[in-house]
């Protein structure tokens, strides 16, 4: 079936560190996505109408552009017009940050108007002031919402860092890839073997995050 | 409990919204132990009077004073006013994230810096007081409207407060749970709290109130007592007021 492949040399530590890297790159996102979603969706609040129009444009182009355009924008075209040469796991950073934050904003955005007013005249009319009122009234609320809607993103980011080895990452596909091409002729089923135990790979992620956001949900809800 | 000592005392205070006046030279002072029923049509500013009396509204004009101090939302020691008086709104308002009991303890603890052994003692005696002894450990989702307003009310109570408004706290309840709720709000009446109730009850406020304040224009319309108010309103406007709460019977056509 392909799968005698992984088991020569080091095929599949080389699996394996592909995967590192693809959890590396968006564990990395993931961080700076959630620090930056929160100030962003915090600001999208206020309905100060600049930011509001702002904030509108950059979740547009988020939204209509194909996050592997970006890649090759900031990988390619960044050294290409302004001479800067950013290597590409940095340009992924970025790429799956500025998509991230963008997520990550609406979100919070969207759970904070989602409190109704009457949360906060409760909390202040039993004498409690603005600082406890948010920590220990709004932010929980916040958080329990939160949380199950940001795992979401974060499964969906690592599923889509496979986007970058086309910039040259090798992430756990294009390892797959190499092994695949590297043994097809000695072994006729490998690219079956391999592509069966990259998606066992992602499967190994993704399935426990999300388990773990279900049971949130269900204890919060 | 000293029927002359004057609690709460509202001079002369305005309230507009935009271009709208919604309170007009309001006066009213509160003693100690009484018990004041407002009535008043739909958007007459009911809510807005209650919400100007805990500084979550500020007054354009005139003042309110809760014994010597000033309440208005800008004062600095607004949340320690607060404090002292306890409010209920309409809404189911409990803490969702939070069981009943945390729900009550949580102001005390944090605010008042009590002890958590001795407010939970406090918080156990007055939930089973309102019958919600098998309750404290769930969650308002779980609790009927009824039983959710009778927390709310113990969540205000626990603070001590010196003065209670209660905004409507039975309208957004189905027929079946107001009497439950009306029977707490009775039960204070005996224990001679002090009370700022607005009610669309009025079988309720009748039975409750010491004095009926008619609020209709932004203006007190009529200050008297229940007996006086509900049998022989002083004015036309109180008057088609109560009408709108009684019903002739039909006479079919044959
Ligand atoms: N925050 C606000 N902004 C603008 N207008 C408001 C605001 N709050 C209240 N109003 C208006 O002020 C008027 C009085 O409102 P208020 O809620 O005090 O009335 P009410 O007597 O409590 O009515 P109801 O019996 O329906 O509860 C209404 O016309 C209302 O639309
Ligand atoms: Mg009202």
């Amino acid at each position: 079936m392909g799968f005698e492949v992984l088991f020569k040399g080091t095929n599949f530590i080389r699996l394996l560190e592909g995967l590192g890297v693809a959890l590396r790159i968006s564990m990395i996102s993931v961080g700076i996505s959630i620090v930056l979603g929160m100030i962003l969706g915090t600001l999208m609040s206020l309905k100060n109408p600049v930011i509001t129009v702002l904030s509108r444009i950059y979740l547009e182009i988020v939204h209509i552009m194909p996050q592997m355009v970006l890649l090759f924008i900031v990988f390619f075209g960044f050294s290409k017009v302004m001479g800067i040469n950013i290597p590409a796991e940095a340009s992924a950073i970025i790429v799956f940050s500025f998509w991230g934050t963008a997520e990550m904003g609406d979100l919070v955005r969207g759970c904070l108007i989602s409190i109704p007013m009457i949360q906060y005249e409760s909390s202040y009319a039993l004498g409690m002031r603005r600082s406890k009122t948010y920590l220990y009234v709004i932010i929980p609320q916040i958080i329990r919402r939160l949380i199950p809607l940001s795992i979401n993103l974060i499964t969906r980011m690592i599923k889509t860092t496979s986007l970058i080895m086309m910039i040259g990452i090798v992430e756990v596909l294009k390892a797959g890839q190499q092994i695949i091409e590297a043994n097809r002729r000695t072994s006729p089923h490998v690219a079956f073997g391999v592509f069966a135990t990259v998606f066992l790979l992602y499967f190994l992620v993704c399935w426990p995050i999300s388990q773990l956001s279900k049971y949130l949900e269900k204890r919060w809800s | 409990m000293n029927r002359e000592k004057e609690v709460l005392k509202i001079e002369h205070i305005s309230k507009g919204f935009d271009q709208l006046n919604v309170l007009d030279d309001i006066s009213l002072t509160v003693h100690e132990g009484e018990i004041i029923v407002i009535v008043g049509p739909s958007g007459c500013g009911k809510s807005t009077l209650l919400r100007c009396l805990n500084g979550l509204e500020a007054v354009d004009d005139g003042h309110v004073y809760l014994g010597e101090e000033t309440v208005n939302p800008s004062v600095k020691n607004i949340t320690r006013i607060r404090e002292r008086i306890g409010m209920v709104f309409q809404s189911y308002d409990l803490f969702p994230h939070k069981t009943i009991l945390e729900n009550v303890t949580l102001a005390p603890m944090k605010v008042q810096k009590r002890k958590r052994a001795e407010v939970n003692e406090e918080a156990k005696k007055l939930l089973e007081r309102v019958g919600l002894s098998a309750k404290m450990s769930q969650y308002p989702r779980q609790l009927s409207g009824g039983q959710k307003q009778r927390a709310a009310i113990v969540r205000a109570l626990i603070m001590h407060p010196e003065v209670l408004l209660f905004d409507e706290v039975t309208a957004a309840l189905d027929p079946e749970m107001v009497r439950e709720v009306l029977d707490v709000m009775l039960d204070l009446a005996r224990q001679n709290r002090t009370m700022l109730i607005v009610t669309h009850e009025m079988a309720f406020a009748r039975a409750i109130a010491d004095r009926v304040i008619f609020l209709d224009g932004g203006h007190i319309v009529e200050d008297s007592d229940p007996g006086e108010f509900f049998t022989l309103p002083k004015t036309d406007r109180a008057r088609k007021f109560l009408n709108t709460f009684t019903f002739d019977t039909v006479n079919k056509e044959i």
